[in-house]
């Protein structure tokens, strides 16, 4: 095969033992065999009882032949097939898998198929493999619609479950945690804020500005026509203030420490760090969890305060620069809009958009299972459903605020 | 195979220093040594993983320092190597996994790529668990996965990074009766690193002994054994001979004769 052309056809003749493969580079096929194998009809042969003589050697290079030649003729029912292997010099697992598949379809047929004369190094490869004797199962049964509707409402059922008791778990946990202070981990509390702080700044203050900026822009264009430009400090503030502000640094710390939680979190549970606390006797929810939620509660309304005040900024540069209003005039207009209740009611969502996106971030990376490339799926899940969780509460906060509450 | 003068260095960290080590064909040689000692490292420089610095590795006839790209492929075509670990990729089932390297490197049928599957999976006894993942296998399922991973493509050279570590004894012995059985069969090539005595007294026909990036011993089982050399000796009798003057038991820090309680601990340490 390999290393050395198997002779030419020599049925009666054993090869002598150092043609055969006993070179341990001679094992693998590559660099391709430059012998093909043959099958042709032996003297003898007749309907019930075919017998085939192959020629050549059987392996991961010949199988293509062998499939072209053996498997393509197989009878289509009963008699027998005798495949003479005396010329068949050497074989590789390539090859004993073909004569296995073979087989498999000569017992779903129901013909016979006998082996003769193989030599030794080829009956060796033969006895060396097990197969199992029941035949490959079927792909299992894609689930119907049905099934798949009702095992996604189960997933998201129990989801929802075990999501709420987490939060709960946490939560109360946090809120006992504040309650006795001394007990909280204050150095790890104040290190995660001030990470998650000073990383988003940055980010969180640049966005904001442009967005304020693009906002008076926009409003300036509408407002003009009807000579009301100074309304575009009022509309600026208030949206920045109640709406822009905690939905944009929240979608940004979502993505930036929504994704570091449950990494860090579902790094742990993969490496059996969490399991490793447990057994310690250390609580998983008041060692990470609780310091976590708290500085995530603190570093975003601060950081939507930033927010506020920095989109506010934007909206000044747009109206003193392009719309021409003093900027005493825009400040005081821009303070009058504003109520503390805009103020306190932004805030208010900031921290519990906070609030989701540790939980969901400490759920996610919790509820990792298997080995590392998880961690990267749990880590995007987070940040999609954080996002999700930010807007569906903050259509929830206006509905709440404006109409409900009046 | 034949190693030269292999020197691999991680930063200004030099692992092994100036290694020369030859595996017969058709042999099981194992590489011993305790933990640290470099044997992992000189496996991963024998595969062109580690940082080699100097020297030569000749792998199945060919200088593997000389090859291209290609060249190199087609070499490592040829060999098999298990993982520590495993390194089955997370993302297959255990059957696609085995089925990986015959996809990209053989044209074989679908049937015929099927029963292969199932019969290097019966070899190693983990028929039942074809269409699981590998995170839903136990680390011995796993390792034995990988050993069929690595033995898809009949590779006429094998290397083994502690089969049996972590393993049962008796999943052991199979492992061990299973590479026995390769050599006997299919005149393999197996290089085993490992520090198991009962799997090295079991398969290994001859032994590289490394210690502090050096070769200690090379030879045939019975001549190193024999050499009575000290490392040898203390590692098959599973002595400590890596206590250093410098460190001593607290009780004796607070005795008077220090140096006399520190020298009996270091030989009788371990």
């Amino acid at each position: 095969m390999a290393c050395r052309p198997a002779p030419p056809r020599a049925p009666s003749s054993r090869h002598p033992r150092h043609h055969a493969p006993t070179g341990g580079d001679c094992i693998g096929p590559t660099p391709r065999s430059p012998t093909p194998l043959t099958c042709e009809e032996a003297v003898g042969s007749d309907a019930q009882r075919r017998v085939w003589r192959l020629s050549g050697p059987l392996d991961a290079d010949t199988v293509r032949d062998f499939d072209r030649q053996v498997q393509r003729r197989l009878p289509a029912k009963s008699g027998q097939l005798v495949l003479d292997l005396a010329s068949v010099p050497t074989i590789d697992s390539a090859g004993t898998a073909a004569l296995v598949d073979l087989w498999r379809v000569s017992q779903q047929r129901g013909f016979e198929v006998e082996l003769r004369e193989a030599q030794p190094d080829v009956e060796a490869w033969l006895s060396l493999y097990r197969v199992p004797l029941a035949p490959p199962p079927a792909a299992a049964a894609t689930a119907g619609g049905f099934e798949q509707l009702g095992a996604s409402v189960a997933n998201g059922v129990s989801a929802m479950v075990d999501f709420t008791v987490l939060a709960a778990d946490v939560t109360v946990s946090a809120v006992y945690a504040l309650m006795r202070p001394r007990k909280l981990r204050w150095s790890a509390l104040l290190q995660q804020a001030s990470l998650m702080g000073s990383q988003a700044f940055g980010i969180v203050g640049l966005i904001t500005f442009l967005v304020g900026l693009t906002l008076a822009f926009q409003s300036a264009y509408q407002l003009r026509q009807f000579g009301a430009a100074i309304y575009v400090a009022t509309l600026t503030a208030i949206s920045m203030v109640r709406e822009m502000g905690p939905l944009i640094t929240a979608i940004i710390v979502a993505g930036r420490s929504g994704a570091s939680i449950t990494s860090e979190v579902a790094t742990m549970k993969v490496g059996e760090e969490i399991d490793a606390m447990t057994v310690m006797g250390i609580s998983f929810t008041d060692y990470v969890a609780v310091p976590k939620l708290i500085a995530i509660m603190l570093t975003v309304p601060l950081l939507t305060l930033l927010a506020d005040v920095l989109g506010i900024l934007g909206g000044w540069i747009v109206g003193t620069i392009y719309l021409d209003i003093a900027p005493q005039p825009y400040l005081k207009a821009t303070v009058d809009a504003l109520v503390l209740k805009d103020l306190g009611t932004g805030l208010f969502k900031s921290a519990v958009f906070a609030w989701g996106i540790a939980l969901i971030g400490l759920y996610h990376g919790i509820g990792v299972r298997g080995g590392a490339q998880e961690v990267g799926r749990a880590t995007t899940q987070s940040v999609v459903s954080a996002i999700f969780f930010i807007i569906i509460a903050d259509s929830a906060f206006s509905i709440l605020f404006y109409v409900v509450l009046g | 195979m034949r190693v030269r003068g292999l020197v691999v260095r991680y930063g200004t960290n030099t692992v092994l220093d100036g290694i020369d080590a030859t595996v017969e064909r058709g042999e099981i040689r194992v590489i011993l040594g305790g933990s640290g000692s470099g044997k992992s490292t000189l496996l991963r420089g024998m595969l062109g993983l580690a940082p080699v610095v100097a020297g030569s590795v000749e792998m199945l006839g060919e200088n593997v320092n000389e090859l291209d790209d290609d060249g190199r492929q087609a070499v490592m075509r040829r060999t098999g190597v298990l993982f520590q670990n495993g390194a089955l990729f997370g993302s297959l089932t255990v059957a696609e996994n085995i089925a990986l390297p015959l996809r990209e490197h053989r044209d074989l049928p679908e049937g015929t790529i099927r029963e292969l599957v199932r019969m290097k999976l019966a070899q190693v006894s983990l028929s039942h668990a074809e269409h699981r993942y590998p995170a839903e296998l136990s680390g011995g399922m796993r390792k034995r996965a990988a050993l069929a991973r690595a033995l898809a493509l009949d590779p006429p050279l094998l290397f083994c990074d502690e089969p049996s570590a972590g393993l049962d004894p008796v999943t052991s012995t199979e492992l061990d009766q299973l590479i026995l059985l390769l050599r006997d069969r299919l005149h393999m090539t197996v290089v085993v690193v490992t520090h198991e005595l009962a799997s090295i007294e079991a398969i290994a026909d001859s032994l590289i002994m490394v210690g502090g990036g050096k070769v200690i011993a090379e030879g045939p089982m019975a001549q190193v054994r024999g050499a009575g050399i000290k490392a040898v000796d203390d590692f098959f009798a599973r002595r400590s001979h890596t206590a250093t003057a410098d460190d001593r038991t607290v009780s004796a820090l607070f005795t008077a004769g220090v140096t006399e309680a520190a020298r009996s601990t270091n030989q009788g340490g371990g």
